[in-house]
């Protein structure tokens, strides 16, 4: 009898939804549960980190791990996990091109502790005291992980053998990875797995009809018609730079995709692509026009790299 | 000075860790829940045009991504200066009392319930999910995920996915309930109010039928007399989705109702050098360390404070079990933490009333579910009950409507005083001298904890039904000089 | 102005037909251009994709240049520089965001018979780069990994 396939799962700088996603899995939870071993799994299952550093080297089959690298505790684990495991998956935006903490790389900790522990409306803090990694109590020493000022993807903190896109990852796309791993028909490592090779538009129902437009609408701003694209109806939607896999989901409730599964195949920048591809309903025939019409969009970095701006090739802003 | 580490205890939005130091005489000097996470919402929100707030702040939270866009929805409203009509304003309650039901279904039966249907002091291997299981029969499991399963259907049925569903936008929602899918939430709807008393008829027969437990939830433990905190409707009654913040103290009397717009006058955030997360606390009474009483404005904000700042609950149901409740436990506020988990069991039922009320009211199919804004972007602030505790969500925009200041109150984060305060307690209680009681303490220190239902222990605490914990014993030189744990040897 | 000796690397993403050609009169007529503009030669302005004004700051650009046939009629694709048009202030206010400096980054038109405009350009660019100093995004990336509390 050949032994069941090792799994362990992990979270670091995440919101806890891609751990919900597994579960989303419903029924299917059991049989995979029957077809593995879990060795690891904080949110679910009783074991320590001390349990993980006990294993031998490359002792976990695959490791499925969510979020983001914020600190020095989410670096550690990261590290961890890349040695104790044979194939290392980014499981979710987070983990694959830094999710929406990523968002904090317009920032950096100086200005995120300024806000969060002086400029917020709420906070008395007369003395400006600060989270510190390590802080002298009465009764102690206390310890903090160090924060850091960029957020890095895991891609970008260890080598990773494959990548599942998503904010969170759908649940029949999760299954249909579980399932080649367990037959052995993943690809080649380096691959994105869970996901299609299309785009989002190719699986959206909203009728294209190659109409430009002259004004851009927020999502507040206008009642779309429920059958028809909403980027020519001067809605950003960032279908055409995201990766299919999810079956159009956003679209299905009157509201724009906005990126979650990543871009496409062969598309090194999210952003540049949508950018490009928002540029193209412009219906401009001076620049003037265009100007105007490309000035309604409010956000362009918030909104293009929604969900990946470490992944991005300039991964952050520059901030003083 | 010794000090104990419980590390860590997994999730509370980010990873989390005890620290409970001894005095000389092995005493306990204080008991610290460090919360080593951040990840600056409050600032990466700047500069981002308002009304993606809501599908920006779900991910806070992926257990209760619901309340965080409903908040943010709401603050949105208030920074437009927009009222969504009626049918849009029933609508996301209807998804709100559709997500509390499977999220409070979840809680009670796979996190906080084994430790009463099986008892404390069960051994640990079936205090969970398939202990209950055995005990109660399998069909309970099957309803469980059924309970789960309808609730998320509804949820994506509106918000297009299960976790984080993007419904909810400034002035309304984006997509209204037609005719089939409404019967459908009915059908679900009567399910659930069925499955809600069946959950309660189960507490009966195995929790107050059962002396020992009774005596549990009453112990002096897990009592923590502090200000109790909820939002009601005009009557005073639990609501989950809108109205004013009512605190009442620990007498019961009522210190404030105030609304969203007025929180800052009635709450602020310490800052920790020790830990991540800000601490609130009532501004009026102002702090007073990691104390409850009177004089503290540590407060907490669960179900059973809903229940206590309340005075009743809006369906007839849940309104008998409200007062079946506090006249067995002999009147009201009630103390024991541990009552949460009755109090979140009569929610489950308000909130399956609540779902079966808008699904049979005549307006919810109708298609008008959303205004759009006409004025000028602004200030807002939002507020609904998260399962975990009240939820605030406060927005300042340019005129253009791009945020120039996001300031958020998480749930669990309101609890974090009274949750330090009750496991020092605990602590207080079992450690005499340096002596440990070694899994009496981890257990105890756990349940005190978990009542709370903070988010670390989220709705996937499912296999074997109990928190990975351990304590180490440090002396002054931070040597280990003991370790106990749980689920790791 | 030539403090420190900072010579700015500038990157010029021209179509073939117009600026292109003005850039290479400029040059056969030896007009006074700096030296430091590199140029990467497209067939249209349309072609170039935002992605490689990025890819051109972050391998270590102080200053990009997009340039192309005047619009409506010179492009000879008929309608590039309509895309380029349509792209490059979106592009423009995309850079803001990332916090590099207008000044780091043009776009416009110069036909082929525009050369001694083309070298006027790359004289003014360059003088406000150098005035702006370098952007090292590599070793600003780099800085900002380290840098732990
Ligand atoms: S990818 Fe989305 S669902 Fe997963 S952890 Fe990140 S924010 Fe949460
Ligand atoms: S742009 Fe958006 S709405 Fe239009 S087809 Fe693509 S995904 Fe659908
Ligand atoms: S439509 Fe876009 S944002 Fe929505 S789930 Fe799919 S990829 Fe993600
Ligand atoms: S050929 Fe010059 S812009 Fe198209």
């Amino acid at each position: 009898m050949v032994a069941k396939p090792r799994v362990a799962f992990y979270w670091a700088a995440s919101c806890g939804g891609c751990d919900i996603a597994v579960l989303e899995i419903r029924e299917k939870i059991l049989d995979l549960a029957q077809a593995v071993d879990i060795v690891f799994w904080p949110v679910a299952m009783d074991f320590k980190y001390q349990d993980v550093e006990a294993m031998e080297d490359g002792s976990i089959d695959a490791c499925f791990f969510n979020g983001a690298i914020r600190n020095a505790e989410n670096e550690r684990l990261a590290r961890l996990m890349r040695a104790k495991s044979k194939i290392l998956v980014a499981y979710g935006s987070c983990a694959y091109e830094g999710g929406i903490p990523a968002l904090g790389n317009l920032s950096n900790r100086a200005g995120i502790f300024e806000t969060v522990y002086s400029g917020s409306p709420s906070t008395a803090n007369p003395d400006q005291s600060r989270p510190r990694t390590s802080h002298e109590l009465a009764e102690g020493e206390a310890e903090l992980p160090a924060f850091y000022d960029t957020v890095k993807s895991l891609g970008q903190t260890v080598d990773v053998d494959y990548f599942v896109p998503g904010c969170p990852p759908q649940a029949h796309q999760t299954w249909a990875v579980f399932e080649a791993l367990l037959k052995g028909e993943l690809p080649p490592p380096g691959s994105v797995v869970g996901a299609g090779q299309k785009t989002v538009c190719d699986e959206c129902e909203h009728v294209k009809e190659e109409k430009r437009v002259k004004q851009f609408f927020r999502i507040h701003e206008i009642i779309p018609d429920a059958q028809k694209c909403l980027l020519e109806q001067g809605i950003v939607c960032c279908g055409p730079a995201t990766r299919s896999g999810c079956g159009a989901l956003c679209p299905t409730a009157n509201l724009p995709c906005r990126g979650c599964y990543g871009p496409p195949p062969g598309v090194v920048d999210q952003g540049a692509k949508l950018l490009s591809a928002v540029a193209s309903v412009v219906d401009a025939d001076t620049e003037e026009e265009a100007e105007r019409i490309v000035s309604q969009i409010a956000d362009p970095i918030g909104t293009f790299y929604r969900f990946g701006l470490a992944g991005s090739l300039l991964r952050r802003s520059r901030t003083q | 000075m010794k000090k104990i580490s419980i590390d860590p205890i997994t999730r509370l939005e980010g990873h989390g860790r005890i620290d409970i130091f001894l005095d000389e005489d092995g005493e306990v000097a204080n008991a610290y829940l460090v919360i080593p996470e951040l990840r600056g919402f409050e600032k990466f929100c700047q500069g981002r045009p308002v009304e993606e707030l809501p599908r920006i702040t779900s991910r806070i939270c992926g257990v209760c991504p619901e309340a965080h866009l409903l908040a943010s929805a709401k603050a949105c409203d208030a920074v437009y200066h927009v009222e969504p009509p009626s049918a849009g304003k029933k609508l996301r309650e209807l998804f709100y009392s559709a997500f509390y039901v499977g999220d409070h279904a979840t809680h009670f039966y796979i996190l906080g319930g084994p430790d009463f249907v099986m008892g404390p002091d069960a051994d640990p291997a079936v205090r969970n999910i398939l202990g209950v299981i055995g005990k109660v029969g399998v069909e309970v499991a099957g309803k469980v995920v059924e309970a789960r399963a309808r609730a998320l259907d509804i949820v994506k049925m509106l918000g297009a996915r299960t976790v984080h569903p993007i419904c909810a936008i400034p002035g309304g929602m984006s997509k209204s309930l037609g005719a089939e899918e409404r019967v459908h939430v009915e059908e679900s709807a009567r399910w659930m109010v069925d499955f809600a008393q069946f959950t309660i008829q189960l507490f009966d027969d195995l929790v107050l039928g059962n002396q020992e437990y009774v005596d549990l939830i009453l112990g002096d433990v897990f009592a923590l007399p502090t200000y109790y905190m909820g939002l009601v409707d005009d009557n005073n009654r639990v609501n989950f989705y809108d109205g004013l913040v009512r605190v009442v103290d620990p007498e019961g009397g009522e210190l404030v109702k105030y609304a969203p717009h007025e929180y800052l006058d009635n709450i602020a955030e310490r800052v920790e050098p020790w830990t991540y997360v800000k601490i609130p606390y009532l501004k009026k009474v102002g702090w007073k360390g990691f104390t409850g009483g009177k004089d503290s404005g540590v407060y907490q904000a669960t179900p059973l404070s809903r229940l206590n700042a309340a005075e009743g609950m809006a369906t007839p149901l849940a309104q008998a079990e409200y007062e079946r409740m506090y006249e067995t436990l002999g009147g009201k506020p009630v103390h024991q933490t541990l009552t949460t988990h009755w109090a979140r069991i009569i929610e489950l039922l308000y909130a399956a009333e609540r779902l079966l009320e808008l699904a049979t009211d005549p307006e919810i199919t109708d298609p008008n579910v959303r205004t759009i804004p006409t004025e000028t972007p602004t200030e807002g602030v939002g507020i609904v009950e998260a399962p975990r505790g009240t939820l605030t969500h406060h927005y300042v925009t340019d005129e253009q409507g791009l945020v120039t200041s996001c300031n958020l109150i998480v749930g669990t984060t309101n609890n974090i005083a009274p949750m330090s305060t009750s496991i020092r307690q605990a602590a207080q209680g079992l450690i005499k001298k340096g002596e440990v009681i070694s899994e009496g303490l981890l257990n105890m220190v756990e349940m005190a904890f978990r009542a709370y239902d903070p988010c670390m222990s989220c709705a996937t605490h499912a296999l074997p039904g109990r928190m990975p914990l351990e304590v180490r014993i440090l002396n002054d030189a931070g040597q280990l000089i003991e370790r106990l744990s749980q689920g790791i040897d | 102005m030539e403090e420190n000796g900072f010579e700015p690397r500038i990157i010029a993403f021209l179509c073939n037909w117009c600026t292109y050609a003005a850039a290479d009169a400029a040059g056969i007529s030896r007009m006074k251009q700096p030296l430091n503009v590199d140029v990467i030669r497209v067939m249209c302005s349309g072609r170039i994709d935002p992605s490689f004004v990025l890819k051109a700051f972050l391998e270590g650009a102080d200053g990009v240049i997009v340039s192309g046939c005047h619009p409506p009629g010179d492009c000879h694709y008929g309608e590039g520089n309509y895309k380029t048009f349509r792209r490059m202030p979106l592009l423009e206010r995309l850079l803001d965001q990332y916090g590099i400096e207008k000044d780091r980054f043009h776009w416009g038109w110069i036909s082929a018979a525009e050369a001694p405009k083309w070298a006027e350009l790359t004289r003014d660019f360059t003088r406000k780069i150098k005035e702006l100093g370098p952007l090292d995004w590599q070793g600003y990336l780099k800085e900002m990994e380290s840098k732990e509390a």
